[in-house]
């Protein structure tokens, strides 16, 4: 007893202190995790929700269900369109504008930078909402700047592939600023010793650029390229917000596919399996990152 | 490096052409918003509202429901300070405390870092509703209160701090939360200054989790509720725009007076 006391005494701080983080990480992140899994194996939906007793067990039918759904498939390929085109985008944007703005460390090009960063942190709906309206058929700037090139109007969110497109340039104008930073620190990390031996080899400009830069921003490409394709695994304010998955689901992400399941219809089971699946994904893709990142460039 | 003039004036016009396309949307957000609802379909449209008007805001205020957004907005950052508090309490441990089990939970915080949040949501929704939480303010700020990111970086940042100064206050009689209160805390100001900042911008921008848990329009935040007016309003794209405005415009204020900790708060988070 008097050792229980004394063991108390002696590390009841640091358990007060990890307490209440330990506790709700628990609740609301570990045991979701099982909770979404039993019942992505059950029919629970609305009516389940008010009785429980006509929840019943289904075994993988939800998961069987999921993948023969076309519009699922869709929200797949849709999500693989969106990191096929989207990641590569989103790396030469934001290290261009890092080595650009690398270039000089004068008053404009600070306040250059300020401007590039500042999409990066504002609300996504709001920004959503101002898209939508650039995007407009008829009444947005871009058509208009179109028109006055004398340039046919484009169907910015109703045509199929424009739509995954139009998305895409939002995407990768919020993306840019935040993803720029990180080339920046990775770009003034780079040892100046490199740069004063190859100028002393009468490397040029170029030279030093594929030569030294690129190959030692290494990390951060990696990096970026792996929270890129997470992020976009979740893709979800701006179809929700301008195209609601449409045109004929060709917008459609995988997890705004979980949410109107989810949310909208009540088939929760239904898209607990699909949040699965999802998560199945998104884990491979961060093991893949563990793995790889072993393998990166030391200097 | 040295500077050539020449290429310097051709990267500075590339990059002002890049920064024109980074801010046009907003300067186009911002303009609109000025506008009387007629002159938004003007063509050729008009860079300066030729009627400026403020109904647009006035609008906001007194026909929806900005206050009510406003407000509970408020109520979740508040509350999400309070668990940066937490955070920070668990990284102090975390970092400077022996005790069984450390390694493992810390594990364990990590390991919440990869679970997406359409993993969560649903079982976290269904749970909230057995608890009779859904539709509350407690069920809207309790799931995103405490994140294995903040404590991470607060554990980085106070292992940092010498163990000497915790055991001099210790000599000298201080409690353990009297400690944390008085050297742990002011010792940890920029780590704690770039997650403040980080914090107020995420119960800022909060959409997702406030659309599933909240039905009732009382508990709106800003967020959802230009996504509602978005919704009744589609065609009024001035009242569309100050609402964006009213969203956009005190973040980029803050961002204006922290940007030197918004650079270091991204180069932290990113590469470590």
């Amino acid at each position: 007893m008097g050792n229980v006391i004394k063991w108390i005494n002696k590390y009841k701080y640091p358990y007060l202190f990890i307490a209440p983080t330990i506790v709700l990480l628990l609740i609301f992140m570990i045991l979701p995790i099982l909770v979404s899994l039993i019942i992505s194996f059950t029919n629970i939906d609305l009516a389940g929700l008010a009785n429980w007793t006509t929840i019943q067990f289904v075994g993988l039918k939800n998961y069987t269900n999921i993948v023969s759904d076309s519009a699922f498939r869709q929200s797949i390929l849709n999500t693989l369109f969106y990191v096929v085109v989207g990641v590569p985008l989103v790396i030469l944007f934001s290290m261009a504008a890092a080595i650009l703005l690398d270039y000089s460390k004068s008053m404009i090009f600070k306040l250059l930078r300020l401007f590039y960063y500042m999409p990066s942190i504002t609300n996504s709906i709001a920004v959503a909402v101002v898209w939508g309206w650039i995007y407009n058929s008829n009444y947005g700037l871009l058509n208009y700047f179109l028109s006055l090139a004398g340039l046919p109007a484009v169907q910015w969110l109703s045509h199929p592939i424009w739509a995954k497109l139009s998305l895409i340039i939002l995407a990768l104008w919020k993306a840019i600023g935040a993803n720029m930073i990180i080339f920046l620190a990775a770009l003034q990390g780079i040892p100046k010793v490199y740069y004063e031996a190859a100028e002393i080899d009468g490397a040029s400009k170029w030279q030093k650029l594929m030569y030294i830069k690129i190959p030692l921003m290494g990390h951060a490409i990696f990096f970026v390229a792996i929270t890129t394709i997470i992020g976009w695994l979740q893709f979800f304010d701006e179809p929700f917000m301008m195209t609601g998955g449409g045109p004929l689901n060709s917008t459609l992400s995988i997890a705004l596919y979980v949410y109107q399941n989810g949310f909208q219809l009540g088939f929760f089971g239904y898209a607990a399996a699909g949040s699965f699946i999802l998560f199945v994904l998104i884990i491979t893709v961060t093991f893949l990152q563990f793995k790889l990142s072993k393998k990166g460039i030391e200097y | 490096m040295k500077e050539n003039r020449k290429e310097k004036v051709w990267i500075v016009l590339l990059l002002l052409i890049g920064a024109a396309a980074m801010v046009l949307p907003f300067l186009w957000m911002v303009v609109t918003s000025f506008k009387p609802e007629s002159e938004v379909f003007n063509i050729p449209p008009t860079l300066i509202p030729k009627h400026p008007t403020l109904g647009n805001y006035i609008e906001l205020f007194q026909k929806m429901n900005f206050v009510v957004y406003l407000k509970n907005t408020f109520v979740i950052a508040i509350f999400s300070f309070l668990g940066l508090f937490l955070n920070a309490l668990a990284g102090y441990a975390f970092a400077k405390f022996q005790f069984p089990g450390k390694e493992k939970l810390f594990y364990l915080v990590l390991a919440t870092m990869m679970i997406p949040g359409q993993v969560t949501m649903i079982p976290v929704y269904l749970m909230l509703n057995e608890m009779g939480l859904t539709n509350t303010m407690a069920g809207i700020i309790l799931p995103g209160l405490v994140g294995a990111f903040g404590i991470f970086l607060f554990r980085q940042f106070m292992a940092t701090i010498p163990t000497e100064l915790i055991e001099a206050a210790r000599l000298d009689g201080a409690g353990e939360f009297r400690i944390f209160w008085q050297i742990i805390l002011p010792e940890s100001k920029p780590v704690l200054a770039v997650q403040s900042i980080f914090t107020f911008i995420g119960a800022w921008n909060s959409f997702l989790w406030p659309l599933i848990v909240a039905n009732d329009e009382r508990l709106y935040t800003l967020s959802v509720g230009l996504a509602l007016l978005k919704g009744q309003h589609g065609g009024n794209f001035a009242l569309q725009m100050a609402g964006s405005a009213f969203l956009v415009i005190p973040i980029i204020i803050v961002f204006l007076f922290f940007q030197k900790y918004f650079v270091k708060g991204i180069t932290i988070s990113g590469m470590k």
